[in-house]
C-alpha cells in the first residue's frame, strides 16, 4: 500500500501550518509550523499527549476551529487544492465530502432529538443528489457497511437507545457516506471499552481497504498506534517531534521525547516471570477489608405508582479480601460493577452482605460510628478536574477531612497539610492556589493528598490514572507505589486498563456482570488466564508493538451484556473453583454477548 | 399514557384541594368583614347579624370550609355576595376573554423572546446582541402597568393605530397581549440565548458542521430544537405568572376577563368570587404544566413517562 501510495503523490499535504489562539494574555501559538503528508490508502497516526496540538491539527484541516483560533500561515492541500483559500461555501462541500471526521465522544456527538436515520440521511443529501427513499436506502447501506446489527431498526432509533460502540459505528457510517478521500479520526476509541475498541479498530482497517480511504488517526495510545499505523507523526507542544514508518519508530525512536513516551507506555506482559511481592512487616496478618456476599441491586421505577419495573444487578454475592500493604486490582468493562464495590466500601450506596474494615463490621452502622470507620478508607476518583471544588484553595481541600473529623485546626492544620503536600511531591507554597491553576497530574496528587489526610489504611482508587497522559500516569503510579511502601497502604485499584493493572497489582479480580469470574495472584492471572472472559479482555488490549502480527486473534463480536434484568430474575451465582496457588475461576462458560 | 394522565390528574386534584384550603384560610384571617360590605354603612346591628347567619359566616372556620368544599365537589362555586348571581356563571362569561388574551400573550412573548434569543446567540457579543439584551432587561424589570400605559400612550393615543380600550376585534387584542407578553419576552430571550449558546458548544453541532451541512440547517434543525427543550417547561410555569398579570393588564385596558372580575371582588371582599377565580387560575396552571410536560414528551425522545 505504501509504495503504491507514494507513486500517486499525497492526497493531503500539510505545509508549514501554524495555528494561533487568542487568549487573555494575547495570541498563543498552538500549532507551530508543522508539515506532513497523507497518501491514499495509508493510515497516518498523529500521536501525542494532551496539549500537543494533535486535535487542533485536525480541526484546522476541517476548518472547524473555534472562533478564538485561527490558522495564521501555511497550506493545507487536498489533491493540490489549498483548503485555506476556499470560501465558506466551498469548504462546506469539502467537509463530509472529500474529508470526513469522527470524534472521540460517541455519547455526545450525535443529536439527541433526531433519529439515527435522519442524521445519516442528512449527511447523504448534503453531498449526493439523492432524496427521499433513495437517500434512506443509502443510509441503510451505510449502516450495513459498518456492520451494524439490526440496521433497519436502528434507522428509527434515537442515539440514547444505542450503546457507545454502536454510536461510534453510526459516526463512521456518517463519515463514510460521502465517500471521503481522507478520514480524520480523533481518538475514535478512547471512550470505549477495550473489547469494543478492538471491534471498531478492526472495522476501520477493513473499511480503509474497501473504500481506499486515507486515514489520519489521532491518538494518545501507543498501542493503538502500533496496531493501526503505517506511518506515525509524534507531536509535542504544537510541533512535530519526529515522523517515521511505524516499525522504525518503535524500533529506533530518534528523539528523546519519543523514547520517553514509548518507555512510559505500560505494556501487557511487562512483569512476565516475576512474582508479585507484598511488603509487609508481619506476614500472615488478617485481612484489612473482608467482603462477604456483597450484593448491590438498584430498582428502576416506572408505571402508575412508581413501582419497580426492572432491576440492575450491579454486584451479586461478591466476596473479596484485601490484605495490609497489598494492591488488589478489580478489572472489568463498563457496567460490570467494579466501581459499585468501591462505593459500597465507603458506604456511599445501599448494599447488603457483610463488609468488615479492620475487623469492624460496617453493615448497619450508625452514621456516627461510620464516621470513625471512614478514616480508614478513602477514595481517589477518576476525574481530578471534577473531584476538586473549584472555589476552594487546594490547601483547604486537602485539610477539609481533618476539619470534618475535628482532628486539627489552626497552625497544626496548616503544618499537617504542608506535610501532606510534600508527601505527594507538591510544594506547600502552592497551598493558597485554586484547582484550576494545576495540571491534571498535579490535581490527582492533590486528590491523593486529601485521601491521605486522615491516615487511612485502605485507599480505593477508582480509575484514578485513567484520565492522565501516559507520562503523568507513570509518575502517579510511582507515587502510589512509594506511598504503599512507606505507609503500608492497601489499595483497591479499580481499572479497565489491563496493562496498568499488571504493572501495579499484587492480586487481580476480574469482574463480569456483577460477579467475579476469576481471581488470583497477578502472575497467575496474567500468565495463565483461566476464564475465557479474562482472555478476551487481554486479547483486546492493543499492544504497543508493531512487529506483532496484526489481528492474529479472534475478535469478540457484539455488545457488552447489560446487568438490567426483569424483577423476577434470579441471578445464577457461579461458584469460584480453586485451581491451586490461590487462583480461582468460575466454571469456564463461554461468555455470551 | 392513560396511567400517566390518571396519576397527573390525581396530583392536580390534591393541588386544587391545597389551594382552596390555603386561600380560604387567608380570606378568613382577613381583617375586612364581608358582611359590612354587603350591608352598607347605615345597616343596623341586627341586619348585619342576620346577613351573617344567612351566609353562614357565623359558623366556625372548619364548618364554613367544609360547607364550601362539599358544594364545590357538587360543582357549585357558590353565589356572589354582591352581584347576586352564580359565581360559575360570572366566571364562564368572562373566561373566554381571558383565555384569548393569555393565548395571544403567549404567542407574543414566544415570538418576541425566542427571536431575540436566537439572534443574540448567533450574533454573540455583537452590538446587536448587546442592544437586544438591554431591551430584554427592560422587559424583565418594567412593571406591567407602566408598559401598558406607555403602549397605550404611543400606539393608541398618539398614533391611533389601536383602540384605547375594550374587547371584540383583533385590534383590541394587540396592545394588552404585547403588554402581558413583554415581561415574558425578556425572560425568554435571556433563557433562549444561554440555551442556544450551550447547544452551539455541544459536540453534535461540531458533528453537523463536519458533515458539511449549511448554516441555516445547523441552526434550525440541530440547534433550535435542542435549545427549546428547557424552554418548554417554562411555558407551563408562565401561565401562573400570567394569571397575576391579567389582573393588572385587564384593568389598564378595560378587558372584560376574570382578572377584572377578581379585582372588583377583592375590593369588595366578595369571597365566593375570589375563591372561584383562584381555583380557576390554579386549574389553568396545573393544566398548563401538564400540557408542557406532554409537549416535552413528544419533542424529547429521551424523556420517558414516569
Amino acid at each position: 500500500m505504501n509504495q503504491q501510495g507514494a507513486s500517486q503523490g499525497p492526497v493531503l499535504d500539510v505545509r508549514n501550518l501554524t495555528t494561533r489562539v487568542a487568549t487573555a494574555e494575547g495570541a498563543k501559538t498552538i500549532i507551530d509550523d508543522i508539515s506532513f503528508q497523507l497518501r491514499l490508502g495509508e493510515t497516518l497516526c498523529v500521536a501525542g499527549e494532551s496539549g500537543s496540538g494533535k486535535s487542533v491539527t485536525s480541526l484546522s484541516i476541517m476548518g472547524l476551529l473555534p472562533s478564538s483560533a485561527k490558522v495564521t500561515s501555511g497550506e493545507i492541500r487536498l489533491d493540490g487544492r489549498d483548503l485555506l483559500k476556499l470560501s465558506d461555501r466551498q469548504m462546506q462541500e469539502v467537509r463530509g465530502g472529500d474529508v470526513a471526521m469522527i470524534f472521540q465522544e460517541p455519547m455526545t456527538s450525535l443529536n439527541p432529538v433526531m433519529t439515527v436515520g435522519a442524521q445519516l440521511t442528512e449527511a447523504i443529501t448534503a453531498h449526493h443528489d439523492l432524496r427521499g427513499a433513495a437517500a434512506r436506502a443509502k443510509a441503510l447501506e451505510a449502516l450495513d457497511a459498518v456492520r451494524m446489527s439490526e440496521s433497519k431498526r436502528r434507522l428509527l432509533q434515537y442515539p440514547h437507545e444505542l450503546s457507545g460502540g454502536m454510536r461510534q459505528r453510526v459516526m463512521i457510517a456518517m463519515a463514510l457516506s460521502g465517500n471521503p478521500k481522507v478520514l480524520i479520526a480523533d481518538e475514535p476509541t478512547t471512550a470505549l471499552d477495550v473489547t469494543i475498541q478492538a471491534q471498531i479498530l478492526a472495522l476501520m482497517n477493513d473499511l480503509k481497504k474497501d473504500f481506499g480511504t486515507a486515514v489520519m488517526l489521532i491518538t494518545h495510545d501507543m498501542g493503538v498506534v502500533a496496531e493501526m499505523a503505517d506511518r506515525v507523526v509524534v507531536m509535542n507542544g504544537g510541533r512535530i517531534v519526529e515522523s517515521q514508518a511505524v516499525r522504525d519508530l518503535f524500533a529506533t525512536p530518534k528523539e528523546a521525547y519519543t523514547q520517553e513516551l514509548l518507555a512510559a507506555v505500560p505494556q501487557l506482559g511487562s512483569t512476565r516471570g516475576q512474582k508479585p511481592e507484598v511488603k509487609s512487616d508481619v506476614p500472615g496478618q488478617p485481612a484489612i477489608v473482608e467482603i462477604r456476599d456483597l450484593t448491590v441491586r438498584f430498582d428502576i421505577h416506572g408505571g402508575l405508582l412508581q413501582r419497580p419495573v426492572k432491576r440492575v444487578h450491579a454486584v451479586e454475592k461478591v466476596s473479596l479480601d484485601l490484605f495490609p500493604g497489598e494492591t488488589l486490582a478489580l478489572v472489568g468493562e463498563s457496567g460490570c460493577g467494579k466501581s459499585t464495590i468501591g462505593k459500597s466500601l465507603a458506604n456511599l450506596i445501599p448494599w447488603s452482605g457483610s463488609i468488615r474494615i479492620a475487623g469492624q463490621e460496617i453493615a448497619g452502622l450508625s452514621s456516627d460510628r461510620m464516621q470513625a470507620v471512614r478514616r480508614n478508607i478513602q477514595l481517589v476518583f477518576q476525574d481530578p478536574y471534577a473531584a476538586l471544588n473549584p472555589r476552594m484553595t487546594v490547601g483547604e481541600l486537602v485539610g477539609e477531612p481533618l476539619v470534618i473529623h475535628r482532628l486539627a485546626q489552626g497552625s497544626e492544620l496548616t503544618d499537617r497539610v504542608a506535610e501532606l503536600f510534600r508527601r505527594v511531591g507538591l510544594d506547600p507554597v502552592m497551598m493558597d492556589r485554586h484547582p484550576h491553576e494545576f495540571s491534571g497530574g498535579q490535581r490527582q496528587r492533590i486528590c491523593i493528598a486529601r485521601a491521605l489526610s486522615l491516615g487511612p489504611k485502605v485507599i480505593v482508587a477508582d480509575e484514578s490514572v485513567s484520565a492522565l497522559d501516559v507520562s503523568v500516569q507513570a509518575q502517579v503510579l510511582d507515587l502510589l507505589g512509594e506511598l504503599q511502601a512507606e505507609l503500608g497502604l492497601s489499595y483497591l485499584f479499580i481499572s479497565h486498563d489491563m496493562a496498568v493493572v499488571e504493572q501495579i497489582s499484587h492480586r487481580v479480580a476480574v469482574m463480569f456482570l456483577g460477579q467475579i469470574v476469576e481471581t488470583g495472584p497477578r502472575d497467575q492471572v496474567f500468565e495463565n488466564p483461566l476464564h475465557p472472559y479474562t482472555r478476551r479482555l487481554m486479547d483486546a488490549v492493543p499492544i504497543a508493538d508493531p512487529k506483532r502480527l496484526r489481528r492474529d486473534r479472534v475478535l469478540p463480536t457484539g455488545e457488552i451484556p447489560s446487568p438490567i434484568q426483569a424483577l423476577d430474575y434470579v441471578p445464577v451465582i457461579e461458584p469460584l473453583i480453586d485451581f491451586g496457588s490461590a487462583h480461582y475461576a468460575t466454571a469456564r462458560h463461554e461468555v455470551s454477548g | 399514557m392513560p396511567a400517566y394522565l390518571f396519576r397527573r390528574i390525581l396530583e392536580a386534584a390534591l393541588i386544587l384541594l391545597g389551594v382552596s384550603l390555603v386561600t380560604y384560610i387567608l380570606l378568613f384571617l382577613l381583617p375586612a368583614d364581608p358582611v359590612r360590605q354587603i350591608a352598607g354603612r347605615s345597616a343596623t346591628a341586627e341586619t348585619v347579624e342576620s346577613i351573617r347567619r344567612q351566609l353562614g359566616l357565623d359558623l366556625p372556620f372548619y364548618e364554613q370550609y367544609w360547607r364550601y368544599l362539599t358544594s364545590l365537589l357538587q360543582g357549585d362555586l357558590g353565589r356572589s355576595y354582591i352581584q347576586r348571581s352564580e359565581v360559575a356563571e360570572l366566571i364562564a362569561a368572562r373566561l373566554p376573554a381571558s383565555l384569548l388574551l393569555m393565548v395571544a400573550a403567549i404567542c407574543a412573548e414566544l415570538a418576541m423572546g425566542l427571536t431575540m434569543g436566537i439572534v443574540s446567540a448567533v450574533r454573540r457579543n455583537s452590538s446587536t446582541d448587546q442592544s437586544l439584551m438591554v431591551l430584554s432587561f427592560v422587559g424583565v424589570s418594567a412593571p406591567q402597568f407602566v408598559v401598558g400605559i406607555l403602549l397605550l400612550y404611543v400606539f393608541a393615543y398618539q398614533l391611533g393605530w389601536f383602540p384605547i380600550s375594550g374587547y371584540g376585534t383583533f385590534g383590541h387584542l394587540v396592545l394588552p397581549a404585547m403588554t402581558l407578553g413583554f415581561m415574558g419576552a425578556g425572560w425568554y430571550s435571556r433563557m433562549m440565548r444561554s440555551s442556544m449558546l450551550n447547544v452551539l458548544g455541544q459536540d453534535f453541532i461540531r458533528t453537523a458542521r463536519a458533515k458539511g451541512l449549511g448554516k441555516a440547517r445547523i441552526l434550525l434543525r440541530h440547534t433550535v430544537p435542542n435549545a427549546l427543550l428547557p424552554i418548554i417547561a417554562m411555558i407551563g410555569i408562565d401561565i401562573g405568572i400570567f394569571m397575576s398579570g391579567i389582573v393588572v393588564v385587564e384593568s389598564v385596558f378595560g378587558w372584560p376577563g376574570i382578572g377584572q372580575l377578581a379585582w372588583q371582588a377583592i375590593q369588595r371582599v366578595d369571597i365566593p368570587i375570589i375563591m372561584g377565580v383562584t381555583l380557576v387560575a390554579a386549574c389553568a396552571i396545573v393544566i398548563g404544566n401538564l400540557l408542557a410536560d406532554i409537549v416535552a414528551l413528544f419533542v424529547d425522545p429521551r424523556i420517558k413517562l414516569k
